[in-house]
């Protein structure tokens, strides 16, 4: 069994600098629980998209790691990344490729979604934004709480 | 240990005080719970900072146990070395100077005089005054122990950002007679790609470029805002005349990339620099002769 340590933390999501080391958490993590160069590569990218839509969108926040284990047995990371920011309105739109609310490329969000197995978001307009995934090291346990 | 001794506790006013953090020991984090250092550094529940907070009295405690009040190097603050160093360094990042950072510290030691002296009431002036004394010492060591730490820290913090700005700096290499390219290495946020479309474009320009080579192999993440930032430099390279190869895409990336949806069909892309390399001289009409073993050359 893999400890907690080096995999459980919460990380600041306060500028460029936090995300530089919320992805080397990430990879350091995924490599810890024993996902393969892709899956740990698609983690990363994740988290990349996601904490910066803390940073960006959300007016900073934080990102929570925590090592997760299905009664099966298998091995998962779960990030979870939460702001107090505007919320986000619509959520189905803001999930659709191509659509952003300044600037970017709008594939953040749903790119997140199709690198994760689990991907679940909680926002309400003027109460924040939580969104949380979880991939798993060998198969995915489906299906599991949807969007 | 409960213990409740009466205010007239004999032994010497350092044991004094140890009793006392002891006694007090969830007035005392209740009280710090409230202060900006605590309050501001555990966000998610007071229950927390109170939690850490008992984690500091104890080590007083301890410290004083040992009848080591003026040392910082006692053993008893080994334990909260780490959590003052995470707490100094939240504050700092949170924008406050060292001095603020001290001076909350600082103001760590009146909730707890106050309370010792509630607590010593009838005792004489002159305990009084060597138990308060205690204490702000005690306060004292605990303050340099952890501007110590947290000055160790925003050294270890100043090393990592030195190694990501020797990361910024671009080299922009001439490979051929207007061929240029550029090895992405590490980290490539806002700042910095603005930086490496300016070199790249720069060197276009001087060069008389008319392909220039992005080696993404150095890149540990692509996500969509590197992707765009790739594509914004291609345009930008277009409109100045010169075609852009991207270069060094990992099978790991392609397959992120793919899966995040991103697009980069307007990209022209080869395997390695050396592909790109290639296909550039191909381009510009050069003859390239692969010299075999047997020294017949052939294309
Ligand atoms: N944490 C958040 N708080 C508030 N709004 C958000 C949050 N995350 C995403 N959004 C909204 O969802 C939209 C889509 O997000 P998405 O990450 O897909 O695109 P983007 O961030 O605009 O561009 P990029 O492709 O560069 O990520 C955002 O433009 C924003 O309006
Ligand atoms: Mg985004």
């Amino acid at each position: 069994m893999h400890t907690a340590a080096g995999v459980e933390a919460r990380l600041p999501i306060r500028s460029d600098m936090d995300l530089v080391w919320v992805r080397q958490h990430v990879r350091q993590a995924a490599a810890l629980l024993g996902f393969g160069l892709v899956d740990q590569t698609k983690l990363v990218t994740a988290a990349s998209e996601l904490a910066r839509n803390t940073l960006v969108h959300g007016g900073g926040g934080r990102m929570e790691a925590a090592h997760v284990t299905t009664t099966g047995g298998i091995d998962g990371l779960r990030l979870t990344f939460s702001d107090s920011g505007p919320g986000i309105v619509d959520l189905d739109r803001a999930l659709s490729d191509g659509y952003t609310s300044g600037g970017g490329l709008g594939m953040g969000l749903g790119g997140a979604r199709r690198l994760v197995h689990d991907f679940a978001v909680d926002s309400a307009p003027g109460s924040g934004t939580t969104v949380r995934v979880t991939s798993w090291v060998s198969r995915p346990p489906r299906p599991r709480e949807g969007v | 240990m409960p213990e409740h001794e009466a205010a007239g506790s004999p032994g010497t006013p350092t044991h004094a005080v140890r009793d006392f953090l002891r006694r007090r020991r969830e007035q005392i984090a209740q009280r710090w719970a409230d202060e900006p250092l605590f309050r501001t550094v555990f966000t998610v529940s007071r229950d927390e900072a109170v939690e850490a907070g008992k984690v500091v009295v104890d080590a007083l405690a301890q410290v004083a146990d040992a009848q080591r009040v003026e040392d910082p190097d006692a053993a008893g603050f080994t334990g909260v070395r780490e959590q003052l160093a995470r707490m100094g360094a939240a504050r700092s990042r949170a924008g406050l100077s060292t001095t603020q950072v001290s001076s909350e510290l600082a103001a760590l030691l009146p909730p707890v005089d106050n309370l010792l002296v509630a607590d010593l009431e009838g005792e004489t002036p002159e305990r009084l005054r060597e138990c308060t004394t205690t204490l702000s010492v005690l306060l004292g060591t605990l303050r340099l122990v952890a501007m110590q730490t947290a000055l160790s820290e925003v050294q270890a913090l100043i090393d990592r950002q030195r190694l990501q700005l020797l990361e910024v700096a671009t080299p922009v290499i001439k490979l051929w007679d207007g061929i240029v390219a550029v090895p992405l290495i590490g980290t490539l946020d806002s700042a910095r790609s603005q930086g490496v479309m300016e070199t790249l474009l720069n060197a276009v320009v001087d060069q008389h470029a008319r392909f220039a080579i992005l080696d993404i192999t150095g890149v540990p993440t692509v996500d969509s805002l590197v992707a765009q930032h790739l594509m914004k430099t291609v345009a930008a390279a277009r409109l100045m005349g010169a075609e852009c190869v991207v270069s060094g895409i990992r099978p790991a990336i392609a397959q992120t990339i793919v899966h995040l949806g991103l697009d980069l069909g307007t990209v022209k892309t080869r395997a390695s620099l050396a592909d790109a390399l290639g296909y550039c001289l191909h381009e510009l009409g050069a003859n390239i002769v692969n010299v075999t073993p047997d020294g017949a050359g052939h294309r």
